[in-house]
């Protein structure tokens, strides 16, 4: 009886949403490390996993060889994962919904195809040339929207499918010669070679997206506290807003500092490109309500379906997206070799793709994962590739390593699916 | 419990239903599921729908939440002829479903899973904020037991699912709501819980049916109960002047036997016996009902 009163006087003060006396609060920094402490413990691992692992890798090969961690090695590395972490953005997408796509590879190859068929030898103004590959990628993924909401195949089977076809297209597209290639002088070669952001614009960049930053999180404090519920401290904040910043500063600084034949060089704009990329369908699957029924079809489809979501429509702009994304990243990759030949696409492109959506932490069942993941596991399959050549292995290593960490990368999402069902953070 | 009864049911009378079912038939391959199905539900009353397993109460759920639209038969919503071919009809409608599986999607929080399919948003992108204090508005008005609801409801306990679904039910003010074994999974305390959301909900206005295998619940609460069996309609009782026995023997097609028709006859006798004496016609009621009861034990 005594007790009521001042439980009351205590709610009063305490924000909507942390008034229930079971939930553990964390206060101040302390609580918050406990907190995030406990998260990790009960498996739910969010991308610390992949964190740990790129740490690992970069350590185990500088310490190989020197040049790893030079900033015109990181360079290089960002450059060539631009192109297939576009496709694995694409491939983010398809797995959230629990579904696959394994001809993102053949449908990069026909984008890069119609690109250096209809600029070089039809003539076709390049910004034409690309508007068509790309959009032969959103006709393909439209496609198979179609075949995969109206009959219900399998997408394992569909894609299957396209990926023997398209490679069949890309071929009949390249026609007898087989390779094409494109003017070095031409944009698209130099935007995916040459281009690079200037240092000032860097740092420019990175001040633009602290600021925005802190910006969205003051609005939504100001949001929440209005609306009565808990809000993160301005303290918090601050400290948050001004780490993003220097962590993005040092890595701009150190990207830009190459010394010798590398002067010059920092950012490519593909890297700020693919990046881009990777930001905004971040902010579109969580923030708006097309992300929300992604989320929602690949956790429980026939739920979305009765919350009155048209799942279809969905499954079409999933794999439209997807395969407009593997056009993209075919296009770039075309840029970046100046050619587009029988080989575009081909080889390990799939299976990299895959692969680094699934070494980011996006889970193969469904509704687990997000955009970051593309960038993460990009990151990884790329280091392991880059530091595997400077040690002058061959493919044959490569292939090997890659597919142990795609094994351990499974396994660990398996091991935190368990360990957070069994402490309820499903 | 018969008085509180007998005022809606007399007002249901007047007044057009707003939910009205005419020859619902459906079939899925050599299955007929349903079979010239009939219900009425009218504003501010609780319809129990009962029958056995099989009986066809979830396919005709289905058949008004727009999942499986009818094969044949007409839907009549407000005075309107209407065609009921998806959730998003159903629910425009003014009809909202709580499924017996809950369709929640477990990897989505609290906040998610009430709003999904209707998200509100602001410049084109969730509106958050709103939705978090919208719901933990809405969960207080239903005296809802839920820590946070920024978990994913895959941590939920069974009761605290339950009340996430019919929470989501209600948030676009439906006329019509339908709740299939609500509190099949459901503890003692959270089952009166639902009740009383249940009886929440008519005091609304909203027509309410109700499927339940579990009669006490049935009889707490409905003010009509409409059995199925077979995919047929099998009977349509008010709870005022009906007893167990007499709804227990359409759900299993007892009544088409010699013996329960006999049993029937005599049971009728009984009551009218005790309905001659005046003075506490309501208290001898429950005790009719005992008497019955104990007379289906025997047999």
């Amino acid at each position: 009886m005594t007790t009521t009163p001042t439980k009351e006087a205590a709610t009063a003060s305490v924000a909507a949403d942390l008034q229930d006396e079971r939930l553990l609060q964390a206060h101040g920094v302390g609580g918050r490390f406990r907190a995030e402490l406990s998260r990790i413990r009960t498996g739910d691992l969010g991308s610390l996993p992949v964190a740990v692992g790129l740490v690992v890798i970069w350590i185990v090969f500088q310490s190989l060889n020197s040049n790893f961690l030079s900033p015109n090695n990181l360079v290089n590395l960002l450059l060539q994962s631009a192109a297939i972490g576009t496709i694995a953005v694409g491939i983010v997408l398809v797995l959230l919904l629990g579904e696959i796509d394994l001809s993102v590879g053949s449908v990069s190859g026909v984008a890069a195809a119609v690109l250096a068929v209809g600029f070089v030898n039809k003539g076709w103004p390049l910004g034409v040339a690309i508007l068509l590959a790309v959009l032969a990628g959103t006709v393909i993924g439209l496609f198979y929207g179609v075949l995969y909401t109206r009959f219900g195949v399998p997408s394992f089977v569909i894609t299957l499918a396209g990926l023997l076809g398209f490679l069949g297209l890309q071929l009949w597209v390249l026609g007898k010669d087989g390779s094409i290639n494109i003017d070095f002088n031409s944009w698209i070669v130099r935007f995916c070679q040459q281009m690079f952001v200037s240092p000032a614009v860097s740092y420019g960049i990175v001040v633009v997206v602290a600021l925005v930053y802190a910006g969205a999180a003051l609005q939504r404090r100001r949001q929440r506290s209005v609306a009565g519920l808990s809000a993160m401290s301005l303290a918090e904040i601050v400290v948050r807003s001004a780490l993003l910043a220097v962590v993005l500063g040092v890595v701009v600084w150190y990207l830009n500092s190459g010394e010798g034949r590398d002067k010059g060089r920092g950012i490519g704009y593909m890297v700020v490109l693919f990046v881009a990329i990777v930001v905004v369908m971040n902010l579109v699957l969580r923030r708006s309500r097309w992300g929300r029924s992604v989320y929602a079809v690949g956790g429980n489809e026939e739920a979305a379906r009765r919350a009155g979501i048209k799942v279809n429509r969905v499954y079409v702009t999933v794999f439209a997206l997807c395969s407009t994304f593997a056009a993209v990243g075919g296009v770039l990759a075309a840029g970046r070799l100046a050619s587009a030949n029988q080989a575009s696409g081909g080889a390990d492109t799939n299976l990299n793709a895959i692969a680094a959506a699934v070494i980011g932490g996006t889970s193969l069942f469904g509704g687990r994962g997000s955009a970051y993941s593309a960038l993460l596991g990009i990151l990884v399959i790329q280091s392991i590739s880059s530091g595997l050549s400077l040690l002058s292995l061959d493919s044959s290593v490569r292939y090997m390593i890659t597919g142990a960490v795609l094994l351990i990368a499974v396994i660990v999402d398996s091991i935190s699916r368990r360990s957070r069902q069994s402490a309820g953070r499903a | 419990m018969t008085q509180t009864t007998e005022a809606p049911a007399a007002a249901t009378t007047k007044q057009s239903p707003v939910l009205s079912l005419r020859g619902i038939t459906k079939r899925f391959g050599a299955v007929q599921a349903l079979t010239d199905i009939d219900l009425d539900v009218y504003e501010g009353e609780v319809v129990a729908l009962v029958g056995d397993n099989g009986a066809g109460k979830s396919t005709l759920v289905k058949v008004m939440a727009g999942v499986h639209p009818q094969d044949e038969g007409t839907i009549t919503f407000d005075g309107r002829t209407v065609h009921i071919g998806s959730p998003a009809e159903s629910r425009d409608l003014g009809i909202a479903t709580v499924f017996q599986d809950l369709a929640l999607c477990d990897n989505l929080d609290v906040v998610a899973n009430l709003f999904l399919g209707h998200e509100k948003t602001t410049g084109g992108t969730l509106d958050e904020v709103g939705m978090e204090k919208e719901s933990w508005e809405l969960l207080r008005q239903l005296s809802a037991k839920i820590p946070s609801v920024r978990i994913a409801v895959a941590s939920l306990s069974g009761g605290q699912r339950q009340t996430v679904a019919i929470a989501r039910s209600l948030l676009g003010d439906p006329k019509v709501v339908i709740l299939d074994e609500p509190t099949a999974a459901l503890g003692v305390a959270q089952t009166a819980e639902v009740l009383n959301l249940v009886e929440r909900l008519r005091d609304r206005g909203h027509g309410v049916i109700l499927i339940s295998h579990n009669m006490a619940d049935v009889q707490a609460v409905a003010d009509r109960v409409v059995v199925l069996r077979l995919g047929r309609n099998n009977g349509e009782f008010t709870i005022a002047d009906t007893s167990y026995e007499d709804i227990i023997a359409a759900i299993t097609g007892a009544t088409d036997n010699a013996v329960t028709k006999r049993a029937a006859s005599k049971l009728t006798v009984q009551v009218e016996a005790l309905e001659d004496a005046p003075a506490d016609s309501a208290a001898a009621a429950p005790a009719a009902q005992d008497e019955a009861s104990t007379e289906g034990e025997n047999r």
